[in-house]
């Protein structure tokens, strides 16, 4: 009952959050930039706290895999974007999806248990499908330098995987 | 080139063609953007595979039941092989990468 309750509210923020639907139509290198990067922060900061909370040793290694890949992949765009000299530019996107995290994150700290562990794997899964529609659909059509789209293209082989695995994880725990 | 010295070229490359078949060997499989590559190797038993990962964050070769490699970012990891038979083989990390190896006696 409790934990059906929390799914239902984790999928109705997902949908009044909605962060990418108001994008503005074409953003900006500077602004995907922006946005791919804050997206892996974003993630790292959920897996911090699950390596902190969750007792669960599938869940556990699965937070450690995503802290470990989003930071190697963000160290790379950081690497490209000084090459570049572009400067990553703060955006209504990358804005309402720190604050959906943030929301997240909140309702998270005050989970234990399986009850977290169902809540942070499910958030995963949500959250990579998000993030790759958004890659897919929006900010690799829309980067213009080759580099940064094979970087995203990249990544979203990555985040991917990362959907499979926490469906994997996510199946595990039922 | 003296004629003698020839034959005795000739009976060492001979020599060296029946030899080289039944050496064990080292096939190489790259990991380019989450990609394996060649995707399906055939080998046989004795013969190593070795992973080369190209990518910045780390793979696994993973066969459901049975082993696993652990292929570190910009490392190499390696496996000789002991059983014949063909294997799927995945990431563990990003199941969407796939591999096979088929192993002849
Ligand atoms: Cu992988």
């Amino acid at each position: 009952m409790f934990t059906r309750y929390t799914t239902g509210l984790a999928a109705l923020l997902f949908v009044s959050a909605a962060p990418f639907a108001q994008a503005a139509d074409k953003p900006t290198d500077p602004q995907i930039a922006h946005i791919a990067y804050t997206a892996g922060v974003l993630d790292v900061e959920a897996a911090k706290l699950a390596i902190k909370t969750s007792k669960n040793k599938e869940v556990v290694a699965f937070a450690k895999d995503m802290e470990r890949d989003h930071e190697a992949v963000n160290k790379q765009a950081l690497d490209l974007v000084k090459k570049l000299k572009v400067k990553p530019e703060d955006n209504a996107t990358s804005q309402a999806l720190s604050k959906a995290a943030e929301e997240e994150r909140a309702k998270l700290a005050k989970l234990k248990g399986a009850a977290f562990d169902k809540a942070y794997i499910e958030n995963e899964v949500a959250y990579h499908k998000q993030v790759n529609g958004a890659l897919e659909t929006l900010l690799i059509p829309s980067a213009s330098n080759a580099e940064l789209k094979s970087l995203l293209e990249t990544g979203l082989k990555i985040f991917q995987g990362h959907e499979q695995h926490a469906e994997h994880v996510a199946g595990m725990l039922k | 080139m003296k004629a003698g010295a020839l034959i005795r070229l000739s009976w060492l490359a001979a020599l060296a063609l029946t030899v080289a078949p039944a050496a064990a060997a080292t096939i190489e499989v790259t990991i380019d953007k989450l990609v394996f590559s060649p995707a399906t190797v055939d080998a046989k038993i004795g013969d190593t595979i070795e992973w080369v990962n190209k990518d910045v964050i780390a793979h696994t070769a993973t066969v459901k039941g049975g082993w696993e490699v652990m292929i570190a970012p910009k490392k190499s990891a390696s496996l000789t092989l002991k059983a014949a038979g063909a294997v799927n083989y995945f990431c563990r990390f990003h199941p969407n990468m796939k591999g096979r190896l088929v192993v002849a006696p």
